[in-house]
């Protein structure tokens, strides 16, 4: 008889090996499924994890998969830290996207300009916009104790509304034919958030990602702050002795979380999508929550959780192209990641025993 | 020149021929497609799927085609045209309006490969632009509904307020007015190409007003069959013939073909004549289909229709003659006149009557 018994302390060791139990895991169950689509397995786990980063024009996937990755970690390490004291941000997404309206629109407002300093103001004020819509379920939780993962989730909807309405209204080029979406950022040189050297990938967001890993990994390592957040966390009653003021935290990490993805929706807009749009947002706000407990909420492994996912991406495009499979069969591969970690995140709580020794 | 650098020349061009005909035998044309949806959509993404098979099945070994689906509109379409271009590709079709800039700026790192974008507008030395008329196909659903309904009152299920959508709103309300003075138009906006549950809920309140026929401008058959459960609804197959719906509630079609057209331009891929257009064909060319008109129509209705068809697939009838005045009573086309193609195609504006206003 199996039985699971729960462990006093969670375990260090699974806490590490899950993720990569959890990977190995994923490519059996995945070579089992493109096996049945009659693909050869073996293979196709070689286009989708060795081919974007080894193979033939490597030097391309491997700069767009920091293109991908960044706005995920970017957006893992904003959310990890709430999570880490039992905040819980659903709604990045919707700050993704406010982050690049704020931003976008002053770049729109001003153009043809040219000047210096007006990237950098983008920066921060799609920064701010990310915060301001982290702020509305702060603020509902702390006044009216509304639950801050429904109202960040539902200001989701709110964001692409307000997305398409940009689209369509205020932000739509004056010279597009009536066509919907706003003026491309890429041909306006002061907005542009180009590639610093080219075929690298690199861009600001690149830059601001790694940036995001090392603050967040000495606000929570090294600063007061961050043992709060901890505290929070695992102990609520505890962290008011050590004087956490809940509501201070609240606002903190919602609006701290809030801004990075802000952020990252602006370094997306300004560079490689270039244009608001209706569909701009394509999920980095969604993914970067698998990416942020994939990398166990802590900085480095969210850096290498995320240029996981992106490989997944990369690779899946691949493995459609060259051999054929479904996109959706790529979407279910990427679902039993998540799955596998969950599951095996049991391990981490629970012991599993063989043999009833206690009834 | 002299006699020895013309043996030499001749020589390599010899040796050039000898290793470059066999070569260009043994190597197919490598031809690659990006989707915006699921092949499986049934609607938009399945026709072009359909017409590569159709290229597939024409060339032979002398063409290989790959293609990647649902690839949303934005970077990841960038990277994905990217890839087919790496991977050797040497025509590249992408086939949504919102792989636009995306296209453009792959057409520029890769100039020796050949681009084609599905409805959009801008063209460069190496990328071309196709689409079809739409309209053509709604001035005889347009024909057929003003006939039919008992209500007067026919809905639309727009995608975006673009001009393609307004093109088809336009060119419906025009010709049921025509056979049906007491005819009303009611748009909803779905906001999307493809969304079955989206779609539904716009058909329920569609009918839930008391329209009789309902037209869909997105991909997905759930609007069929949410007409097919209230019972006295009709309704277009959208894109692909949705003949599953036949013979009611789904009454006729518009088909996209690209069949002919993917044929057209692959064949001058492979012959060298290739050239960089703006291609807009309709029924006349056999861009747009029109599905069987089934028997829940009058036979008279029916002969309307295929009359009207004729008449614009010969060029003789163009579904916008004037006179016609823009929703705001202002003057649009005097009497016989036709727009150019340009102002058709940046059409922003509902015609005299079409109730509701277009989001701006």
């Amino acid at each position: 008889m199996i039985r699971l018994v729960k462990r006093p302390m969670p375990s260090k060791f699974w806490s590490w090996t899950t993720p990569l139990v959890a990977v190995i895991a994923t490519m059996i169950a995945g070579g089992l499924l493109f096996a049945i689509l009659g693909k050869n397995p073996v293979e196709a786990i070689r286009v989708i994890f060795w081919d974007p980063l080894f193979g033939p024009n490597a030097d391309y996937f491997r700069s767009q998969l920091l293109v991908k990755a960044a706005p995920l970690i970017l957006i893992a390490c904003g959310l990890a830290v709430g999570f880490r004291a039992g905040i819980w941000n659903i709604g990045a997404e919707g700050q993704y996207i406010i982050g690049a309206i704020f931003g976008a629109s002053l770049a729109l407002a001003v153009y043809p300009a040219e000047s210096w300093f007006l990237f950098p103001a983008m920066v921060v004020l799609g920064a701010i916009g990310g915060l301001l819509w982290g702020l509305i379920p702060a603020l509902l939780k702390v006044v009216f104790g509304t639950s801050e993962i429904l109202v960040s989730l539902m200001l989701v909807y709110v964001a692409q509304n307000l997305l398409a309405y940009m689209a369509f209204g205020p932000l739509k080029n004056p010279e597009g034919y009536g066509f919907p979406g706003s003026r491309n950022l890429q041909g306006y040189p002061s907005a542009f958030n180009d590639e610093l050297m080219a075929g690298t990938g690199v861009h600001w967001g690149v830059l601001a990602a790694l940036g995001a890993v090392v603050a967040i990994y000495v606000l929570m390592q090294r600063h007061i702050a961050g043992f709060r957040i901890r505290v929070a966390g695992e102990a609520p009653r505890a962290a008011r002795y050590a004087g956490v003021v809940p509501a201070r935290l609240i606002v903190f990490c919602l609006c701290l979380s809030g801004a990075l993805a802000g952020m990252a929706g602006l370094f997306e807009v300004s560079g490689p999508s270039g244009q608001i749009t209706d569909s701009f947002n394509v999920g980095y706000g969604y993914t970067a929550i698998i990416v942020a407990f994939l990398g166990r909420l802590h900085p480095v492994g969210i850096l290498l959780a995320g240029l996981l996912m992106a490989l997944t991406y990369i690779g899946g495009d691949m493995a459609q192209l060259m051999l054929g499979l479904p996109s959706a069969a790529i979407q279910v591969f990427q679902g039993m990641l998540l799955f596998f970690l969950l599951g095996f995140d049991l391990l981490t709580n629970y012991r599993i025993r063989i043999g009833g020794a206690r009834a | 020149m002299n006699r020895r650098s013309f043996l030499t020349s001749t020589a390599a061009t010899a040796v050039v021929a000898a290793s470059g005909l066999p070569a260009r035998a043994a190597d197919p044309l490598k031809v690659g497609f990006i989707y915006v949806g699921p092949v499986g959509d049934m609607g938009w993404s399945y026709q072009h799927d359909q017409a590569r098979l159709a290229a597939q099945q024409e060339y032979g070994d002398r063409i290989v085609t790959s293609y990647i689906e649902n690839v949303p509109e934005g970077p990841d379409a960038e990277r994905a045209l990217t890839q087919l271009a790496l991977q050797g590709n040497q025509l590249i079709f992408a086939t949504s309006f919102g792989f636009m800039d995306a296209t453009v700026n792959v057409a520029k790192k890769f100039p020796n490969v050949k681009f084609e974008h599905a409805t959009g507008y801008k063209q460069a030395e190496n990328l071309a632009t196709y689409d079809a008329r739409f309209y053509e196909g709604r001035a005889i659903q347009g024909t057929i509904a003003g006939r039919m309904t008992k209500t007067n009152k026919i809905g639309y299920i727009g995608s975006f307020p673009i001009p393609e959508v307004v093109q088809g709103i336009n060119a419906v309300y025009i010709h049921a007015k025509k056979v049906n003075p007491d005819v009303e138009i009611k748009v909803v906006w779905a906001y999307t190409w493809f969304d079955p549950a989206k779609e539904a809920d716009a058909a329920a309140a569609l009918i839930a007003e008391g329209c009789d026929f309902v037209l869909q401008h997105t991909d997905s058959t759930a609007p069929q069959a949410k007409a097919q459960e209230a019972g006295n609804v009709f309704t277009f197959g959208q894109a692909s013939d949705m003949i599953a719906f036949a013979p009611k509630p789904r009454v006729s079609s518009t088909i996209d073909h690209w069949d002919p057209y993917y044929i057209k331009r692959i064949g001058e891929a492979l012959d060298g004549t290739w050239k960089p257009e703006a291609t807009w064909g309709g029924i006349g060319t056999g861009m747009v289909g029109i599905g069987e008109i089934s028997d829940a129509v009058p036979a008279e209705v029916k002969e309307e229709a295929l009359a009207l068809k004729d008449r614009i697939a010969s060029g003789e009838y163009h579904p916008f003659t004037g006179p016609l005045k823009k929703q705001d009573g202002s003057e649009w086309l005097a009497e016989g006149a036709t727009p150019e193609d340009g102002e058709l195609a940046g059409m922003n504006f509902f015609v005299e009557g079409v109730s509701g206003e277009l989001p701006k």
